[in-house]
């Protein structure tokens, strides 16, 4: 993979993370790995009916993720985003219960977790990014207190209309919004060269007047400190910014997917570059951040937390049919309410 | 004989003419009013779409509200749909009331994947955690010779997602009240404004929704009759059931069938989602005939719906299968066609006289 790093046009003056961050950070990068593995695994055995898997997306989901500030910002996913879900603390049964076809979105509280419902339509969530940044203007919050809303999403993505109108209404009105671009190398099957024009997707940015920075999306630090500046730009009311990380999608696109068809194995070894977490690990160990007592006990971590995960969606059961009705409007209408009625009187005569 | 709309100058729905807190207005400026009164009585509400800040929109229904209440709250937005709807979810996430305009009816269809898959599904997907009082105002339906894609009819379309409410007035004063009513609500509102009458003007009781009752009682509260089909004119032998600007065009229809005797009750259906079933089977039961009227094309449009209902509640009293006079199976045409098109005085007569004809086989 290559990798072109675009000078941050955005500095912040934030002090580098401290040891025990970088050591969080590497636990929620374990947690992830493992989470995710798994669930392919549990795909396999049947727990859960289909998962878009984030194999070697950690570091820009997790590095993302960490520098939300969740008491003001707002997050807006697409369904590849379980990284940047338990980055940012959410309740991840809630989070796996789309997997788990419970319930479309999923069945967290957006308004509390900061994290919007995860989104299947590529690109659908992009505008709502920058209308609720807009909302943050609109409130009329001092320089440097505004909320910031991230939207995510991928290369294949930005080949949608609403991501060029996303853009350009941001310029436009100077909206905290940072654009974060996961380029993983694939739409499915169609590789970022037969995908995006111009480049790349950050380079598109700069026909929007909008700073934009290329970072390697392995590096879960880079990524940090890219989306922190980001952060701290829109914050201050200078409008939005795209970070376009460069990563890799490693194995399928999702549970029913068979790379095979338009990649060899060879070829993705070599695409791929080095392993995200592997590499972090290196680095605490060579900075004397970490040792292998404390690599041991963060794997053990995240198996305990994968089993309480698994039990967690096991118990879920299904919805009460009557949701179904119940959770369209907010004030129902008399139609839907008899085909309820009706639903409930037919059911319970089986 | 032809027939347009421009020549439908027949005032319908006469609500107290007399009393206190009357007014005579045209559509437009009961819209005005009505959205200037929003802006003032809910800080969070927010509109915005094309050319309805400063210009204050095409059709003038944003006038003055930008000089008046701001920039932050009345703006000029890209010109973009799918951008306007788009961003409305978001504002409506971040706890603002958007009423957004799309600028005409076929400028809708590049913002249906937002309407459609966003705002319609928002409140589901959230688990009702993230409503969406969205009124989206779109200037609809034909009848003023505009070109291409600027005259459309897409309440089935809307009507059939679920997720969406749908209506559309046909006078000013259900103008002023429905679009109140709406931008008050917490679901989406698609608000379908037949701009073939943005000119007509008509009474406007702005001190009370439903004349006869209190504004504020209990039910109004609930939605009262303002959530309902409205009789536009009473009638004993057949109900011509309309909405929007084909409303104007029925009660001209029942002025003639008049003149042969017979005593035509005309329906506004107002909201074609949820539809009025109750109010279709009293005027329909009464009557025990119906004619749906309404420009869009035959085929699977809101006709068929509304025959079904009647033909559920009025089955074993309805004299005749109910009939649809509609527009027709074909793109809508342009101007010098659109007499033939949009149903005229003398095919609703027709319609009426093949009901009134109609002999058990
Ligand atoms: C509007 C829309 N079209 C097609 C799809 C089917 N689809 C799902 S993911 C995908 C590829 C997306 O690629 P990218 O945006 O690069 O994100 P990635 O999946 O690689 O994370 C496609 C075509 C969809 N979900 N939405």
């Amino acid at each position: 993979m290559t990798t072109n790093p675009v000078p941050a046009v955005v500095e912040d003056d934030a002090a580098p993370l401290t040891h025990p961050q970088l050591r969080e950070l590497y636990n929620l990068m374990a947690a992830v790995r493992h989470l995710d593995t798994s669930a392919v695994a549990w795909q396999r055995q049947g727990i859960i009916p289909g998962y878009a898997p984030e194999l070697g997306q950690e570091a820009a989901q997790v590095g993302s993720g960490y520098a939300v500030d969740r008491t003001r910002d707002f997050v807006f996913p697409t369904y590849r985003e379980m990284g940047v879900a338990r980055a940012m603390g959410l309740d991840m049964v809630g989070y796996m219960s789309t997997h788990k076809a419970t319930w479309h979105g999923g069945m967290y509280n957006p308004l509390e977790s900061r994290f919007a419902p995860i989104q299947a339509v590529v690109a659908g969530s992009v505008l709502h990014a920058v209308g609720w940044a807009h909302g943050q203007t609109l409130a009329g919050h001092a320089a440097g207190e505004m909320g910031v809303a991230m939207t995510y999403f991928g290369d294949g993505a930005s080949s949608q209309g609403d991501v060029h109108e996303a853009m350009n209404f941001a310029a436009v009105m100077k909206s905290p919004v940072v654009f974060f671009i996961q380029n993983n190398g694939w739409a499915i099957s169609v590789p970022t060269e037969r995908q995006v024009a111009g480049g790349s997707v950050a380079a598109r940015a700069a026909g929007y007047g909008i700073p934009s920075l290329q970072v390697d999306g392995n590096d879960v630090v880079a990524v940090y400190e890219a989306t922190r500046s980001a952060f701290a730009h829109c914050r201050a009311g200078n409008g939005p910014v795209v970070i376009e990380a460069m990563t890799y999608r490693r194995g399928p696109h999702s549970t029913a997917d068979d790379p095979g068809r338009y990649r060899t194995l060879e070829e993705e070894r070599l695409d791929a570059g080095e392993d995200p977490l592997t590499r972090f690990r290196q680095r605490l160990l060579e900075e004397g951040v970490a040792d292998e007592a404390f690599f041991a006990e963060a794997q053990r971590l995240a198996e305990e937390e994968e089993e309480a995960v698994r039990a967690g969606i096991a118990d879920l059961g299904p919805r009460p049919g009557s949701e179904m009705f119940s959770l369209v409007f907010q004030e129902p209408t008399p139609a839907l309410q008899s085909q309820a009625t009706a639903w409930r009187e037919e059911s319970e005569h089986v | 004989m032809s027939e347009t709309i421009t020549q439908a100058r027949r005032e319908e729905n006469n609500p107290a003419t007399a009393a206190p807190g009357v007014q005579q207005m045209s559509m437009q400026q009961a819209l005005n009013r009505a959205l200037d009164e929003i802006l003032a009585e809910d800080p969070k509400t927010v509109i915005f779409g094309e050319d309805c800040g400063r210009l204050g929109g095409v059709f003038r229904i944003t006038d003055g509200l930008q000089a008046k209440h701001g920039e932050q709250r009345v703006f000029d937005t890209p010109l973009a749909e799918s951008g306007i709807l788009g961003m409305s979810v978001g504002l409506a996430m971040a706890g603002f009331h958007p009423i957004p305009e799309v600028q005409f009816d076929g400028f809708a269809y590049p913002a249906i994947n937002q309407i459609v898959c966003q705002i319609a599904r928002m409140n589901y997907r959230s688990r009702g955690t993230l409503p969406m009082p969205i009124t989206l105002r779109v200037p609809s339906f034909g009848g003023i010779r505009a070109p291409e894609h600027h005259g459309e009819s897409l309440e089935a379309l809307f009507a059939h997602v679920p997720g969406l409410k749908v209506v559309s007035p046909s006078t000013p004063h259900d103008a002023y009240h429905l679009l109140k009513y709406a931008a008050t609500r917490p679901d989406p509102v698609i608000f379908m404004e037949p701009k073939s009458r943005y000119w007509q003007k008509g009474p406007v009781d702005v001190t009370n929704a439903l004349p006869g009752t209190a504004v504020h009682d209990a039910d109004a509260d609930n939605g009262g009759s303002l959530t309902g089909a409205r009789v536009a004119r009473e009638g004993r032998h057949i109900t011509l059931v309309a909405w929007g600007a084909m409303v104007a065009r029925c009660l001209q229809v029942a002025d003639l069938a008049a003149e042969d005797g017979i005593d035509v009750e005309v329906l506004d259906l107002r909201w074609l989602k949820p539809i009025d079933a109750a109010a279709l089977a009293r005027s329909v039961g009464k009557t025990r005939r119906a004619v749906v009227v309404h420009e869009a094309p035959l085929t699977s449009g809101l006709g068929a719906e509304v025959a079904q209902l009647i033909t559920q509640s009025c089955f074993s009293t309805l004299k005749a299968p109910v009939e649809r006079v509609t527009g027709f199976d074909v793109p809508y045409p342009s101007g010098d066609l659109e007499d033939e098109y949009i149903p005229n005085i003398d095919r609703i007569l027709f319609g009426i006289q093949r009901v009134l004809e109609y002999r058990r086989g």
